[in-house]
């Protein structure tokens, strides 16, 4: 009689679809995927601890490598809380600017997932595509503070420095160009019969499955619940701005590619608003140049790209922090994966993993 | 006697003669087929700089390969932890010779700005040989193609490359007569 046992296959820390280094141990079970047990601390940094030896004002250059595709993000999370500590009031331009900037980060994001995903489903053309057009962001970002991916744009009270006309009349044209660009993602990548066939109907978390893992953005809303804390907590005056929250209905790779993508169309129109709307005034806050916050505490979260980005600040009233803690969205939406993977084929390992869309620089922190 | 030049004018005109060792550094100067491997920030403008608007495929370095038996350069993009080490060495270990590292970003020339932190490795050169150290926090796309054609450099005239075993023993030498034979330190800096 044959007799079978299951196979542990190591995918990473060196693979060119963990995004980084990830360890995968995939216990398989013939062709089907028994088990995926993420093995997580390649890349841990140390950030937390850090940033008690350094001064609030020299912690939000770290913020930038946690999700290093969206630093903007980071960067306005952690100032964000510090300003919460020190009750810090932000003067309303720099708000807008930093909703700009924060939301033009979103976008260049999820190119990059689109890229790595369309890359890992076998053709690299979708990763050219999205990276030319992630380029034309990052050349906003050149603009309005010299770094393509470190941005250490928003500082604590307001932004380093104010927004120019040129990078408005660039945003704008850029702004234009999210339809046509979204119009060409859907012919080359929506509208790819071997795309859907992968994506549809893989890798299902059901609504209940991704509350109780915790998981949050983009992946969560795949899954039909409505949570994003841009609508919930309104900071950074995200209350002076219409927009929709895209969700999905069965929480399928397929439904979290598309949520991403209504996303960027959701981005695109609050960019547009803050535009049109920009007030006049002062770009910083009076933050003085020895930064001393209350002795206390305080949390803040912020959506990031990937999820709820909450920033914990123990302040002893010096110049340092004496305790940070990050939530980190990657971290706790990588849980799902085995989740994800049990009972599929080892080729989905790779679309799910892609799907979640974690980043190991903000896994392991 | 008489030379004859037996070789017919056209032939001139189309062949130019060299050494197989000239034409064989050219070609591997060439043609370097980078390992994809990415550790951190620095990965993604490693795929930008492979990307369309930086193209690399223009200096004929565009074949990324995820196997390093199939790889001659090794770009250690991003933040080196001591955890990943092992592998990374294993990585280098299993790439044939010739084989060239670039240390891309500040992390892996000095710690970056983790350099204070319990999990980092302090230098890339700690662990493995390096030829081009890149500096930046992520260093741009054109940086990196930058640091490929000095590589590129490096490889066609190995004598001239600093840090060369060749430029070593050269001021060795020229030490050595400044001293008029007087024995020196091994390692001249």
């Amino acid at each position: 009689m044959a007799q079978t046992e299951k196979f542990v296959l190591n995918m990473g820390p060196q693979h060119p679809s963990t995004h980084g280094v990830l360890q995968v141990q995939v216990e398989l079970d013939g062709e089907n995927i028994a088990g995926a047990k993420p093995v997580m601390g390649y890349l841990h940094r140390g950030i937390e601890k850090l940033m008690e030896s350094k001064t609030y004002a020299q912690c939000v250059p770290l913020t930038d490598k946690l999700d290093y595709v969206s630093a903007m993000n980071n960067n306005l999370g952690f100032c964000l809380a510090v300003e919460k500590l020190a009750g810090i009031e932000v003067p309303e331009r720099a708000q807008f600017i930093r909703v700009i900037c924060a939301e033009l980060n979103r976008i260049a994001s999820h190119h990059v997932f689109i890229g790595s995903l369309t890359n890992d489903l076998g053709s690299a053309t979708g990763m050219i595509y999205a990276f030319r057009d992630r380029e034309k962001i990052l050349d906003l970002f050149n603009i309005i503070c010299g770094a393509r991916m470190s941005c250490h744009y928003p500082r604590i009270g307001g932004v380093a420095a104010d927004a120019q006309e040129e990078f408005f009349k660039l945003t704008q044209e850029f702004i234009d160009y999210v339809p046509q660009m979204l119009d060409e993602y859907d012919k080359l990548f929506a509208g790819n019969e071997i795309f859907q066939a992968r994506m549809k109907n893989t890798s299902i978390i059901s609504r209940k499955d991704a509350l109780r893992f915790g998981m949050s953005g983009p992946n969560l809303r795949a899954s039909g619940v409505e949570y994003d804390i841009r609508k919930i907590d309104k900071y950074s005056s995200y209350d002076k701005f219409d927009f929709d929250i895209p969700v999905g209905t069965t929480g399928d790779n397929w439904d979290r590619y598309m949520v991403r993508i209504n996303e960027i169309k959701e981005s695109a129109k609050i960019i547009q608003q803050a535009m049109d709307n920009m007030p006049d005034g002062p770009f910083m806050a009076k933050v003085p140049k020895m930064f001393k916050p209350p002795k206390g505490e305080a949390y803040h979260r912020v959506e990031n790209t990937r999820g709820e980005l909450g920033f914990y600040i123990v302040s002893d009233g010096t110049t340092k922090p004496y305790r940070v803690h990050i939530r980190r969205p990657s971290f706790i939406n990588l849980q799902a994966l085995d989740h994800m993977c049990k009972g599929m084929l080892l080729a989905d390992a790779v679309t799910a993993f892609a799907t979640i869309d974690p980043l190991m620089g903000e896994v392991d922190c | 006697m008489e030379i004859v030049d037996v070789v017919p004018p056209m032939l001139k005109d189309n062949v130019i003669v060299t050494s197989v060792d000239a034409l064989f550094k050219w070609g591997k100067a060439n043609s370097i087929w980078p390992l994809s491997s990415g550790l951190a920030c620095c990965s993604i403008e490693m795929m930008c700089a492979a990307a369309s608007r930086f193209d690399l495929a223009r200096f004929g370095y565009e074949v990324f390969r995820s196997c390093p038996r199939q790889s001659d350069l090794l770009i250690v993009a991003g933040t080196l932890t001591w955890k990943m080490t092992p592998p990374l060495i294993r990585l280098y270990e299993e790439m044939p010779e010739p084989k060239y590292v670039i240390a891309m970003g500040n992390c892996n020339i000095g710690g970056g700005p983790f350099s204070d932190s319990y999990s980092v490795v302090t230098g890339l050169d700690q662990i493995m040989p390096v030829d081009v150290y890149l500096p930046g926090c992520p260093p741009r796309p054109e940086a990196l193609i930058d640091a490929m054609l000095k590589l590129k450099k490096r490889i066609q005239h190995p004598e001239l490359a600093a840090g060369s075993e060749e430029a070593r023993e050269k001021s060795r030498q020229a030490l050595r007569e400044m001293t008029d034979g007087e024995p020196v330190a091994e390692k001249v800096e």
